[in-house]
């Protein structure tokens, strides 16, 4: 984590071109260039920066915006709200429906549910995003159907929960995105156990299918669906970037890509190491849960 | 001991099974199989991999592998057959009726559920007992029987906690516990190292004995099998061959395979020679028209390469599938080709000689101060149970493992450890042979390529020279020419250890480590390894490290050797001085604990299985 | 010859015909039907992308004559016009280029890159496999986008820094792909054998190792060259790839989204192409990686 806020920071210092330059434009004269610098505290040297930028972090401070000259924390904040709300009711739907879509493939192997719906996620795994969320914007708001709107247009301090209307189609666009893959490694996982041999050995012990399969396939299981599901929201972490592009949804995605054409370094750097920062956690949470539901594990930590 | 003669409704009965594949032209994995099991008799169903002897095994459950169903027959339990039973009832009726103890319990166990909890649910689920209180008991009561501890904390544990043996004995409890009137043990001991072998077989026969259970031990091993079973039956390619009393089919075979089988099994006391049988067996939709024997078989005639035999009743509980039956018999109670003596070994300096060694992995000590010493032309055997340190032993020699002390000297030189410190000339010098030919291979090159890469790296040869040399090494090996353009995938086991003992060979050693090269190949192909190894020495005059666990296979082959425990050598000289009148506790105690087809059939006259093996 | 290696020649000459690893690999893939389709698809969209600017009526930038925006299908433009009035149909041709060799390219150089990070890892063990690994950590911890949006921060879009950006994200998940073959591999015996023999290291990696990790490499290389394309076409809608007034698939979407509802081809064309291309990637990969399952299943059942 430390590494990674060490290269987010160093990305956006050490490549030509600094901050004030773009704020100011090419035919800025170097005294107000100058001026702006001691403002902005470039001229200190590099570490110092550095170290001002981290500690501002955790203390709550981000710096301020150079687009308009607010606290970063409260652009972010409402913004923040709107993606949090979006990625929540997104992962609501995706993660249950990725989680038994592979485990009921597993079990219906080789049947024509599963080679359907296998070459189906297959499909849909390999396209991008925007495509996904284009085509149902073409699909439901302009050709097709006129129900549902393709752009967001909302008030500033006004809750997203005031707008069902337009939350359908990013949803539906993360939901279509993620479940196709992450169903499949659920898919994969499944089959491995159902075909490993204790499984086969407490059929042969008799047990009831039913038996084998809650007792005995599914805590076994668990690993796997943990990790699925990490992976199932970092997946959507990266996804609202583009997502909100498409539909002008007011989230920390569309801000980011706002944000880095208006070369507004302190917002860049503060969302990048949002977003980073909850991968590594959710990778850290599977990796923990992981430990915890394998009695090996758990064990050698007594 | 127990009736050979079937009682009424014998406790199994198998008829006429026929197991085939679901897809493709429904080839058939075994079929024609018929045999019964009294109550409290052990039936032996041996063969070699691919004979389809843990297929039978899991049809007695009423069991079939995935890909795989049954065509035909019955499997009756008690009078009813089982494979006649809706799904539901054949379920209900596994681990009750008729149960299963797994290859592998550590697999076989699930990982995520104590042992205690295992125990119950192999109880509750076929309603015994009104409480938990009941099964409890129950519970203690097997445990006891199999001598594991039935305290809470043992019940509390997770199969990973405990060692091979006692998660054996937990899946032999849970097959027990509801006293079925059946079980099939698939090789259960495999894996254990000879003592908790010993003590885990003379469990089996006590158990079956007290409770009157018929019981079918599925096994690749003859010499277990002869200290345990009262009858044996012999499959081969998906056939029966031969089902008769132990002694009796042992002592005079009556059929050509079980002979061939019976004189392929190493023997303690080394008398006779190891022979093995050329070929490889055929698969399933390979099998050959007529007997399925017929081309490896040396009694064959016209007649038997039409139809496969019909089987020949010999006595009421003893048949053979083979048209000379009696022709086999008679030549198989006359006694065996003699062994040939193993060349004397007399030499003066030492071609290796290790002192004070003293190897580690990471923190943990494997050997401790180890002296060992190989004449030149001489092999010497070290023999160990597993986590003897043998192999550590081996790769240090060979230069595989860096971690030691002490010293390696190869013609009075000492040597670096790593092979990469030392000097080309001397790493030609000693070559190494794995034991697994399924990954010492390089399974994208061919068999020319991967023998003749030590040709290019040693003596800069190329061209027609290099090839000549290659197949001289593959002659020596008896392997014919065409398998050089091969791939080791399309090799059999035997013929791939044969490729790996080719590449070592053409380097043109003076000392060949050989690391349990046998052991993962089926009898009669380890028989004819040994067999070449035995000739390469003496042929070509090299010194041999040949290290193993197996103390039978020594005898026609080592002059020397050292018996390693724990990381040291706990006994070490000529070999019929060892094994004939070892020294040390532990020799001895291995010595006995060896189950050994000739005790076996002395110690039990003419009728069943043997008495205790101690 | 012995009797021995007789029997043992006929029963290998019976055994099937003499097949390479790699012909037998490429053949199950074929076999399959999505292999046949993928590949079909992706080739004609490669095609498209070639050979599309020879074919074009008009050159990419250029107004098509008397047309107004957004203007439907006609004779003078099939597709219609764009939202500045150039031939949709010329720009779509002229599209595909981009995000070919900008995908293609950050792939190719990001798996190369990651395959000898991996094996160099997989072969050291011990402390250069845990630097070299965690690196790799670090640089898995940025979804791809957002990645190449910070370095894209700093100068404004540039081709090769997208390129760069992708490749560098790319890397790592080949690193690992490769490093996990890789140990897997360099545990085995023949490996073993022939550091016994003292074989070059250089020698060991390429000869012994990476061929027999080839398998599991190719399929994430078009695992990776699916994503990429997606990727890189998502950073060129989003304005960070080709600028305007170049001819890009990804940037043609964004550019024409507003006119959706009067003029859907200039979006619909290019979704649909880049659609069918990730597609076809897609399906090609999963082709040739359930050859290489049934192959490793069907060659262990036969111990």
């Amino acid at each position: 984590m430390f590494a990674a806020s060490l290269i987010i920071f160093g990305a956006t210092q050490a490549l030509p071109g600094d901050a004030a330059r773009s704020i100011l434009g090419r035919a800025a004269q170097p005294e107000s260039l100058a001026a702006l610098r001691h403002q902005l505290g470039l001229d200190k040297p590099v570490w110092q920066q550095y170290w001002e930028w981290i500690s501002g972090v955790f203390s709550g401070d981000l710096g301020s915006s150079l687009a308009n000259g607010l606290a970063v924390t409260d652009v972010l904040g409402e913004r923040l709200l709107y993606s949090s709300f979006l990625m929540l009711i997104a992962a609501a739907i995706s993660i249950p429906f990725g989680i038994v879509l592979g485990a009921v493939s597993a079990r219906k192997r080789d049947s024509a549910f599963d080679q359907t719906a296998g070459v189906a996620t297959l499909g849909l795994a390999a396209l991008p995003e925007f495509v996904v969320g284009i085509t149902l914007a073409v699909l439901f708001s302009t050709t097709v159907f006129h129900i549902l709107p393709s752009v967001v247009v909302t008030e500033e301090g006004v809750g997203p929960w005031h707008y069902p209307k337009e939350f359908v189609l990013p949803v539906l666009t993360l939901v279509i995105a993620v479940v196709p893959y992450t169903s499949r490694i659920m898919r994969a996982s499944t089959v491995e156990i159902l075909e490993s041999d204790f499984v086969e050995m407490a059929r042969l012990k008799g047990l009831s299918e039913r038996r084998v399969l809650w007792r005995h396939a599914v805590p076994n299981a668990l690993a796997p669906t943990f990790q699925v599901t990490a992976l199932n929201l970092a997946y959507l972490a990266g996804g609202i970037v583009v997502v909100e592009t498409v539909f002008n949804y007011p989230g920390i995605g569309s801000l980011l890509v706002e944000s880095v054409r208006a070369r507004d370094m302190p917002t860049v750097q503060a969302i990048a190491l949002l977003i980073t920062g909850l991968y590594v956690v959710l990778n850290l949470l599977a990796d923990l849960a992981t430990i915890l539901v394998s009695p090996r594990l758990r064990t050698s930590l007594e | 001991m127990s009736v050979a003669a079937p009682a009424p409704a014998p406790a199994l009965e198998v008829v006429d099974l026929r197991i085939e594949l679901v897809d493709g032209d429904r080839e058939d994995i075994v079929d024609d199989v018929s045999f019964l099991v009294a109550a409290g008799e052990v039936l032996g169903l041996v063969g070699e991999s691919g004979s389809g002897k843990t297929t039978v095994g899991l049809a007695v459950l009423g069991h079939t592998r995935r890909g795989a169903r049954v065509g035909r027959g019955e499997v009756r339990i008690e009078g009813r057959d089982i494979l006649a039973l809706p799904a539901l009832e054949r379920q209900q009726l596994r681990g009750k009726l008729v149960s299963y103890v797994p290859q592998d319990p550590a697999s076989a166990l699930n990982p995520a559920m104590r042992i205690g909890g295992q125990l119950d649910e192999a109880l509750s689920q076929h309603g015994f007992g009104s409480s938990g209180a009941d099964r409890r008991v129950r519970i203690v009561e097997t445990l006891g029987e199999v001598l594991l501890p039935s305290d809470d904390a043992f019940l509390r544990r997770y199969p990973h906690q405990l060692s091979g043996g006692q998660q054996q004995r937990v899946a032999l409890a849970m097959a027990f516990a509801n006293r079925p009137r059946v079980i099939v043990l698939d090789e259960p001991t495999t894996g254990l190292d000879v003592t908790t072998q010993a003590h885990v077989l003379e469990t089996v026969r006590d158990l079956c004995a007290a409770h009157g259970v018929a019981a079918v031990y599925v096994s690749h091993d003859l010499a277990v099998v002869a200290t345990l079973a009262t009858r044996v039956a012999v499959m081969y390619g998906g056939r029966l061959a031969e089902v008769g009393p132990t002694g009796s089919l042992f002592r005079a075979a009556a059929h050509p395979y079980t002979r061939r089988l019976v004189e392929a099994i190493p023997e303690l006391s080394g008398r006779h020679a190891l022979v093995g049988i050329p070929g490889t067996a055929p698969r399933p939709g390979h099998r050959p028209r007529g007997c399925f024997f017929s081309p490896r078989c040396t009694y064959v005639r016209d007649d038997c390469l039409e139809t496969p035999p019909p089987t020949a009743r010999i006595s009421p509980d003893h048949e053979s599938r083979c048209l000379r039956h009696a022709e086999v018999m008679a030549d198989s109670a006359v006694a065996r080709r003699v062994a040939v003596p193993l060349p004397e070994v007399v030499a003066d300096d030492t071609l290796l000689a290790v002192r004070s060694l003293t190897a580690s992995y990471g923190q943990r000590q494997v050997l401790f101060d180890i002296d060992l010493l190989v004449r030149p032309r001489e092999c010497l055997a070290l023999v160990g149970e597993s986590g003897s340190g043998k192999t550590t032993l081996a790769r240090c020699v060979g230069g595989l493992h860096v971690d030691y002390t002490g010293e390696v000297a190869f013609r009075g030189q000492p040597l670096a450890p790593g092979a990469r410190a030392r000097e080309a000339d001397t790493r030609r010098q000693i070559q190494y042979v794995f034991q697994s030919p399924y990954t010492s291979l390089n399974p994208r090159k061919t068999v020319g390529q991967i023998i003749a890469q030590p040709l290019r790296l040693f003596f800069s040869v190329r061209g027609t020279e290099m090839w000549r040399r290659v197949r001289e090494a593959l002659e020596r090996v008896q392997l014919s020419g065409t398998v050089l353009d091969r791939y080791p995938h399309q090799l059999s086991g035997g013929e791939r250890q044969r490729v790996a003992i080719a590449r070592a060979l053409v380097a043109e050693p003076q000392l060949l480590i050989c690391d349990e090269v046998t052991s993962a190949l089926d009898v009669s192909v380890q028989a004819a390894i040994v067999d070449v190894l035995a000739e390469l020495q003496r042929e070509l005059h090299i010194g041999l490290l040949f290290v193993t666990h197996n103390l039978a296979l020594i005898r026609t082959l080592a002059q020397e050797v050292a018996v390693m425990s724990e990381g040291r050598i706990v006994e070490r000289g000529p070999i019929d001085t060892v094994l004939d009148s070892p020294q040390a506790e532990y020799t001895t105690r291995l010595l006995a604990d060896t189950p050994s087809l000739e005790a076996a059939l002395a110690a039990s006259g003419s009728g069943g299985g043997a008495p205790t093996v101690r | 010859m012995s009797d021995l290696a007789a029997a043992e020649t006929a029963e290998v000459g019976r055994a099937e015909k003499r097949t390479r690893p790699w012909r037998v690999l490429m053949l199950t893939a074929w076999a399959q039907h999505r292999t046949k389709i993928g590949l079909g698809i992706t080739l004609l969209l490669v095609g498209i992308a070639l050979i599309g600017p020879f074919l074009a009526p008009y050159p990419p930038d250029q107004g098509v004559e008397g047309q107004l925006p957004f203007a439907q299908p006609s004779s003078d433009a099939w597709f219609g016009t764009d939202a500045i009035g150039r031939d949709v149909l010329s720009r779509f041709l002229w599209g595909g280029i981009s995000v070919l060799i900008l995908a293609g390219l950050s792939t190719a150089i990001g798996v190369s890159l990651g395959v000898a990070v991996g094996l160099i890892a997989a072969r050291a063990r011990g402390k250069l496999d845990d630097v070299l690994m965690r690196t790799m950590d670090v640089l898995l911890s940025f979804p791809q986008i957002v990645f190449a949006l910070i370095l894209a921060a700093t100068v404004g879009p540039n081709l090769w820094l997208l390129v760069g950006a992708v490749a560098l994200t790319t890397m790592p998940r080949a690193a690992r792909v490769a490093r996990g073959a890789a140990v897997e591999i360099v545990q085995r015996d023949f490996v073993r054998a022939a550091e016994a023999i003292g074989l070059p290291r250089r020698q060991i990696l390429f000869g012994e190792v990476l061929p027999n990790i080839a398998s599991p490499l190719i399929v994430e290389t078009t695992l990776r060259l699916t994503f990429n394309v997606a990727v890189v076409a998502g950073l060129s809608f989003l304005g960070f790839g080709l600028q305007p007034p170049a001819a890009d698939w990804g940037l043609m979407i964004n550019e024409n989204r507003n006119g959706l509802t009067l003029q859907p081809w200039p979006v619909l064309l290019p979704v649909i192409a880049i659609a069918l291309l990730t597609i076809g990637t897609s399906l090609v990969g999963d082709g040739i990686n359930r050859a290489m399952i049934g192959i490793e299943r069907g060659s262990r059942g036969s111990e």
